[in-house]
């Protein structure tokens, strides 16, 4: 039965993991802008020059 | 023969009035507009308005060739830029145009416009851009002007200059952080105590709540300090403010938890005091992100132009504003304002003092004459030889002048009553019945300490005011009224009297109505007027350009204005001339208003008779407020509008004219001395003095650029049809909050009833706490938007972009 402890450690490991990803997201200031990056993901990107590229395949 | 059409301009949606231009099969109002979608689709960059049509700014009044001439100072660069090196310089703008994603989309994409911009980036909610620039390739100024000719130019101001930083809130998102990863934690941990498993594993148990007192550490030592030091400052100052049972809340339950773990009898209440702490947090949070989203403290000297042209030795210079100093020869070109007072030593001068007086018609000066800061030039240039600096100047005078025994506002605030009393007598219910019960039980003593403080949390009753003002203030912003700190909801909802300011407020700025008084012009004489009235940047003539739809077929040779007296030129060799009645008919006309007159070879044709347009909203709005509030109406302005005021206000309300800056503030004065609470609605430096003494100032703006300090609030144009709803909702607020109050405190009074007889365990008073919080929150937060959706304020979340 204390393997639980063993498991809480871990998973409170990961939550701290998180905690940090958090703490760099407010330090990097991403949570000063809500607005825009909504907007950004939706707009295109400039038409590629070259177009004697082939297309990736995914 | 009405020749205009109603399309709209296709980049900024403007009906084009007559003149329009085309490029290809899109029409637009004006050159400017053209040019700016010709970047645009140059650069590949037409997505612009597939995001939102029309998306863009007119650009009707075009930028100065030399306007940011200043900026090549090497002085005046460096205090606007970030960071420089030798490949690139970084600069941040704030440019108040951006308003949609459109914005966002072309101006982070400005890179493709000029090479010279490596990137730039925006910040929405701060109408920031930083861009990072090739300052070899691209000097500061072009970059400016390049702004500015995409119609996004950047409002630089003095307190730029001075480099004042708003402070950052990170430090409480940390906070929050800390105290939800410790506070879900700790809850999961306690999970089996809360189902009231008794587990066999003594070392598990203990491992349970060590942990759990691990993870409360940094809540009470790094997330709670914002209560901590607030309770100390307030004990310090003598008070019990609101934060002093919370702090005892958070210290005394840490310390009992505590003492418990190691004296083995429970695990510790961490789950509550970490919860106490998150909560309240979170209210915080909420409450300051409304706050910056209104970036409101302008200051005063946000109002004047940031430098000017100083003649020395002959030689212009730009200096930044700080630096003029008494008897310096200033030069002030058209359209600029006038930022010292001083004397006229060259040229005519045709101030426009409608920012003082409320009067458009501008004000000859000759030269001696004494020129007072805060008017603008119009027309050519004047120099004036500064006899008083920026900071005594008329206007700050005005402004600074606090008006001599003006009372305070008695503070209402619910919170601060709470600050004085709530505290105490919780405290002395604590100890009281902590004290009575150490007679007969120790453990149930210190249970009855600790519950009642938790439970008899007025935290409820600070949320739950804090929320309702913020999703108020939130909602009143959406619409377009942006307060100044929630004190201003209860000083809008306990207001009887309203006053207007006349020019500006109920008259919408620049859009004159006019109609032209003798026999109708044929449709000749109209281009040729029409083209005369197109030369000059007189706001008379620009309006009559405007109403008779210059085109640009007909030249104009030998124009000339005359301050004062109006314009003349051969308009396709005929003599037009507009301005002041010639002598033989002078007697035969009385001034009502504003008046044009026209003759074309020496031939006089009539007159254009210039009535300010009040604005079309006005009756609805005015059918929502009588009955309820007085109404009176103060202008600087002749009584030539009277007759019409009274018909638009139903003699319903006092209407007075002529009126001094001054003397708006001894009416507002004398109201308030017979007991009335008073709002003044009104824009303007000359309104300042007035509406800092009103209990509630609105300043009316219709751009972003003249703000107004020393308002409560500033209301966009547009939604002073809206005033009545306004009202409404801030009256509403009150009786929420009301609401919410007496629903906690029966929480408490339940809570306590258990508490004081010591039998309820700390858990559930932690437990308790939270759900009353979370509950109340939810009730406010909800009541208030189902009223503003009652009222069809629109609450909808379309972050700040008002054409998404």
């Amino acid at each position: 039965m204390s393997v639980i402890l063993i498991l809480l450690l871990a998973s409170l490991g990961v939550a701290l993991f998180f905690l940090a990803a958090f703490i760099w997201s407010i330090r990097s200031g991403q949570m000063d802008d809500d607005y825009s990056p909504s907007r950004r993901i939706l707009f295109d990107d400039a038409p590629t020059e070259d177009l004697n590229k082939k297309p990736t395949v995914l | 023969m009405n020749t205009r059409s109603q399309t709209q301009c296709f980049h900024c949606g403007e009906p084009c009035t007559g003149h329009t231009t085309r490029l290809g099969d899109k029409i637009f109002c004006c050159a400017g507009c053209r040019s700016v979608y010709s970047i645009l689709d140059n650069s590949g960059l037409c997505a612009y308005y597939r995001f939102n049509p029309n998306a863009g700014n007119t650009l009707a009044s075009p930028v100065k060739k030399d306007k940011y001439d200043f900026l090549t100072d090497p002085k005046i660069e460096q205090q606007l830029l970030n960071y420089r090196d030798d490949s690139g310089t970084q600069a941040s703008f704030y440019i108040p145009q951006i308003h949609c994603s459109s914005c966002l989309y072309l101006l982070e994409n400005l890179h493709r416009v000029n090479a010279g911009v490596i990137s730039c980036n925006i910040n929405f909610p701060k109408k920031q851009a930083t861009i990072h620039f090739n300052h070899h390739e691209l000097p500061l100024n072009e970059l400016v002007a390049l702004l500015a000719a995409l119609g996004y130019e950047p409002y630089i101001s003095l307190s730029d200059l001075d480099k004042k930083k708003p402070p950052a809130a990170k430090k409480i998102l940390y906070q929050l952080g800390v105290a939800g990863f410790c506070f879900g934690n700790i809850m999961l941990l306690s999970f089996p105590e809360y189902l009231g498993l008794q587990g066999d594993d003594p070392l598990l148990k203990d491992a349970f709540h060590y942990i759990a007192l691990v993870l409360a550490l940094p809540v009470l030592l790094f997330s709670a300090q914002p209560f901590f030091m607030a309770a100390w400052k307030s004990i310090r100052q003598g008070l019990f403010s609101i934060d002093v049972p919370v702090a005892l809340a958070i210290a005394l339950t840490f310390g009992r938890s505590v003492y418990e773990l190691y004296a083995g009898t429970s695990g510790g209440y961490f789950d509550s005091m970490t919860g106490i702490v998150f909560f309240m947090l979170a209210g915080r949070v909420l409450q300051q992100k409304t706050y910056r989203a209104l970036s409101f403290e302008r200051d005063y000297t946000a109002y004047f132009p940031v430098s000017v042209t100083r003649i020395s030795n002959g030689e212009a210079s730009p200096v930044s504003l700080p630096g003029v100093k008494v008897n310096d020869t200033l030069r002030i070109h058209h359209g600029e304002l006038i930022a010292a007072d001083g004397i006229l030593t060259r040229g005519k001068a045709m101030i426009d003092y409608s920012f003082v007086t409320g009067e458009s018609m501008p004000v000859t000066k000759e030269m001696g004459e004494i020129v007072y800061a805060g008017g603008r030039q119009t027309g050519s240039s004047i120099e004036i030889l500064t006899i008083k600096e920026v900071a005594q100047s008329y206007l700050t005078a005005l402004w600074d002048k606090s008006a001599p025994g003006k009372k305070e506002m008695p503070e209402k605030d619910l919170v601060n009553v709470l600050n004085r009393y709530f505290s105490g007598i919780v405290l002395l219910l604590a100890v009281g019945g902590a004290a009575y019960w150490s007679f007969y039980d120790t453990y149930r003593s210190w249970n009855v300490l600790t519950t009642v403080l938790i439970v008899a949390c007025p935290c409820a009753l600070l949320l739950s005011s804090s929320f309702t003002n913020a999703n108020i203030m939130r909602i009143l912003a959406r619409n377009k009224l942006y307060l100044r700190n929630a004190a201003t909801i209860e000083k809008i909802a306990a207001t009887d009297h309203i006053i207007f300011d006349k020019t500006g407020t109920l008259t919408g700025s620049g859009q004159q109505a006019l109609q032209f008084i003798g026999a109708p012009l044929s449709q000749k004489n109209r281009h040729l007027v029409a083209a005369l009235a197109a030369q000059s940047l007189h706001p008379l003539s620009k309006a009559i350009a405007l109403h008779l739809g210059a085109d640009d077929r007909y030249q104009v040779k030998g124009f000339a204005e005359e301050p004062g007296k109006g314009i003349e030129g051969f308009v396709n060799g005929e003599l037009v001339q507009l301005g002041a009645p010639p002598v033989s008919v002078q007697q035969a006309v009385t001034t009502h208003g504003t008046q044009v007159h026209v003759s074309v070879e020496n031939r006089y044709l009539g007159y254009f008779n210039f009535h300010q347009h009040f604005r079309d909203s006005l009756e609805g709005m005015l059918n929502g407020l009588f009955n309820r509030f007085r109404l009176s109406v103060l202008s600087g302005d002749t009584g030539h509008e009277e007759p019409k005021l009274h018909k638009i206000f139903k003699h319903q309300a006092k209407l007075l004219f002529r009126q001094q800056p001054h003397d708006k503030m001894n009416y507002i004065r004398q109201l308030q001395e017979s007991g009335e609470r008073v709002m003044m609605i009104g824009d303007g430096l000359n309104d300042a003095a007035a509406l800092q003494q009103a209990d509630t100032g609105i300043a009316v703006s219709e751009g972003n650029h003249y703000f107004t300090p020393a308002s409560d609030a500033i209301l966009d144009a547009e939604s002073l049809k809206l005033l009545p709803r306004f009202i409404a909702l801030c009256k509403a607020n009150s009786r929420i909050i009301l609401a919410s109050f007496v629903l906690s405190l029966l929480y408490n009074i339940a809570g306590l009833y258990f508490a004081l007889q010591g039998i309820l365990m700390p858990l559930a008073a932690a437990i308790l706490m939270p759900a009353s919080s979370l509950s109340i929150l939810l009730l406010t937060y909800g009541s208030s938007s189902l009223v503003a959706r009652k009222l069809r304020l629109s609450g909808m979340d379309t972050g700040n972009g008002l054409r998404d």
